[in-house]
């Protein structure tokens, strides 16, 4: 079975970069790159009393997904969808361990509910009404391929439209220290599995044993490196110039993916 | 627009299983087990938890050694995880499945909720008092993470295909059988090593004790006083793979999957429980079964008041008042992201011997609960076991399993 599916909706945030329209003009080189915190929001479409509870990593995951469902011009409640995250809300997990460490040891229960690692994937279900199967992955730097390869075999074998959400945010002191992840980036993409009047590009994925592409702009790359959901920076940047060539994104130990991307239009 | 797997699945084989628990290392312990009717639940007394609750303790999780190439994944979860590998060959087994099959052509996927998280609640009594920096000896990646469970096993197994773990709280490693299917499917693998591995930490003990979700007593499912769930740990595992020309009778299929979202609450179930009913209507669609072809029904069951009240009122709506189910979380409590796999392995355990567990501990079912509840055990032949697997963030997963013959 070919793994292959129409790429027609793109979300991206990250440290100086907006959203895809930014991101696209700073990959094909248009712009120059100047990095900058990651800026999040609290997500509008949320119900107000989820909204309160929501920390950075729900802030991420939903500002991406919501960016590239709109940009699909689907209505999100009809998408199946794969989160990938490499380690979850950070802040949260700090605090619990923080306050387990007490004498007293109470915890808030809504830090408890937000601390699931499909945390992100239940508040975008209960936001959008999206009542198809969730899945919800993490693994470790490979997690933003491990998200690909599972929402292109969802597409190709179940021939669902799907958002694929890849989101990572950083851990405050002291697990810092131990995983330095410096901030916040995430991706999503809308697949489908056919052509689409807007349709982007057609991408189709194997899994080779080749050297991964890298960026050429250092600091591009100091960020592809240092936040595993910026591990496809490359095929972003291959999706930006609107260009037909294959990209080749690290996975795990020395397997590897190529995307092989041809543009619709 | 319907929901879950929308086309018939091919079904694949359980080629060898097993399961470690409160109420058992491996099938053998497990199935004597159910057969007495005996639960695992014991007075919480692990590590320095002071809640007064029941937890479903592995004895001996602490003693188990990893070989030494992989010692800085030592944890409790991995040791557990090692410890479940041990029992029923299944070690062996997956050995031998290397000679079939090419290393770089087996997945893994694992669920998991909290994987090695107890590391990191310790490692935050021990911060530096000056710095707050954590002991030079914690290593996050290999206990932490979610991935860490994955990763120790394709290690300690040196598979070499695709892999993750699957992290949706209590439907974690029911959703595993999902991932393993599309991707043997899709021709990316020809097998996987799939499971769910939780181990017993303070987040979960405090965190649904905050939640007044835990009961001071064992629990009881589906009872008119159930207060709540007990907390257990384990590590279940199956080896799938397509299955080939001679099945022998006994042997277990998958098949089907179903998922669906409530889209409801973050903590709680839909009352009504629409998203179950999704799940289960499309595991029996990608099955190509009717309702009433199912003789067991492994419920999700975990005692909470919600859940039951939901999870009747779904059973209801697809197979109606007379279906027996029941659910093993009083003998092994709630084991969250190991859920799923330990009962698939419960269920293919009452395929291969013609059983279907009573639920232990409750006395009184709940009259408002409309669903058939099994309290004693039950001997007949099943031909097919659906079981179901719902977690926070509105997640659901329902599994079917067959006979080969």
């Amino acid at each position: 079975m070919t793994l292959s599916a129409y790429i027609s909706g793109i979300g991206v945030l990250g440290p100086g970069l907006a959203n895809w329209h930014e991101a696209a003009a700073v990959l094909s080189g248009r712009s120059a790159y100047s990095p900058a915190r990651t800026v999040l929001h609290t997500p509008a479409l949320l119900p107000p009393a989820e909204r309160r509870r929501t920390g950075r990593v729900v802030k991420l995951a939903l500002a991406v997904a919501l960016e590239a469902s709109s940009h699909a011009n689907v209505n999100p409640a009809h998408l199946a969808s794969v989160f990938s995250s490499s380690g979850g809300d950070g802040h949260n997990c700090h605090e619990l361990c923080r306050a387990l460490a007490l004498e007293n040891r109470e915890i808030s229960p809504t830090r408890f509910a937000n601390s699931v690692h499909n945390a992100a994937a239940g508040y975008w279900s209960i936001a959008t009404g999206a009542k198809l199967e969730s899945n919800v992955l993490c693994a470790f730097d490979a997690s933003f391929c491990a998200g690909l390869l599972e929402a292109m075999t969802q597409v190709a074998v179940d021939g669902e439209s799907l958002l694929l959400v890849a989101y990572d945010t950083e851990y405050p002191e002291p697990i810092h220290a131990k995983r330095p992840v410096p901030d916040a980036f995430g991706t999503a993409l809308v697949l489908t599995p056919e052509r689409k009047l807007d349709s982007l590009a057609r991408i189709e994925v194997t899994l080779e044993d080749d050297p991964p592409d890298t960026m050429s702009d250092p600091v591009l790359e100091s960020l592809r490196l240092s936040i595993p959901a910026a591990r496809g920076l490359p095929l972003l940047g291959q999706l930006a110039r609107s260009q037909a060539g294959r990209t080749v994104l690290e996975y795990l130990d020395v397997s590897r993916i190529v995307v092989q991307v041809e543009p619709c239009i | 627009m319907s929901a879950g797997t929308p086309s018939a699945m091919r079904p694949l084989l359980l080629k060898s299983f097993t399961a470690t628990s409160c109420i058992g290392l491996g099938l053998e312990q497990t199935f004597e087990s159910l057969r007495a009717q005996r639960s695992g639940l014991k007075s919480c007394k692990f590590e320095t938890v002071d809640i007064d609750t029941h937890i479903g303790e592995v004895p001996g999780v602490d003693a188990v050694r990893l070989p030494a190439e992989q010692s800085r994944f030592d944890c409790r979860n991995n040791r557990l995880a090692e410890l479940a590998l041990r029992q029923d060959g299944f070690l062996e087994a997956v050995e031998r499945a290397t000679g079939r099959w090419s290393r770089r052509r087996i997945g893994v996927f694992i669920g998991t909720s909290t994987a090695g998280i107890l590391q990191t609640e310790l490692a935050y009594r021990e911060r530096d008092r000056v710095t707050g920096a954590l002991p030079a000896s914690f290593e996050y990646s290999a206990t932490h993470n979610s991935f860490s469970v994955a990763d120790y096993l394709r290690q300690r197994l040196h598979l070499e295909g695709p892999a993750a773990a699957v992290s949706c709280a209590c439907a974690s490693s029911a959703k595993v059988f999902g991932s393993a299917r599309r991707m043997i499917e899709a021709g990316i693998i020809d097998a996987a090593l799939i499971g769910g591995v939780d181990s017993l930490c303070l987040t979960t003990l405090y965190g649904f004790h905050s939640l007044q979700l835990s009961s001071p007593l064992p629990c009881r499912p589906f009872d008119v006083a159930r207060d709540g769930i007990s907390i257990g740990e384990a590590a279940a595992f199956a080896f799938l793979e397509r299955p080939s020309a001679e099945l022998e009778s006994d042997d277990v299929l998958l098949l089907g999957v179903g998922e669906s979202s409530d889209a409801y609450h973050m903590s709680a179930p839909h009352p009504e429980g629409h998203g179950a009913r999704r799940a289960m209507q499309a595991a029996l669609r990608a099955a190509g079964l009717d309702p009433g072809a199912i003789d067991y029904i492994n419920l999700h069951g975990t005692g909470t008041p919600s859940n039951d009240r939901s999870e009747s009122h779904a059973v209801t709506s697809v197979f109606g008042p007379t279906t027996p189910g029941s659910s093993t979380k009083g003998a092994t409590g709630h084991t969250l992201g190991a859920a799923g796999a330990l009962e698939a392995v419960i269920s293919a355990i009452a395929l291969r011997n013609g059983f279907m567990p009573g639920g232990v501990h409750t006395t009184q079912i709940d009259p408002t609960l409309t669903a058939f509840y099994l309290r004693e055990n039950r001997r007949a032949p099943v031909s097919h076991v659906l079981s179901n697997s719902f977690g926070f963030g509105g997640t659901n997963c329902s599994l079917i399993f067959g006979r080969a013959g």
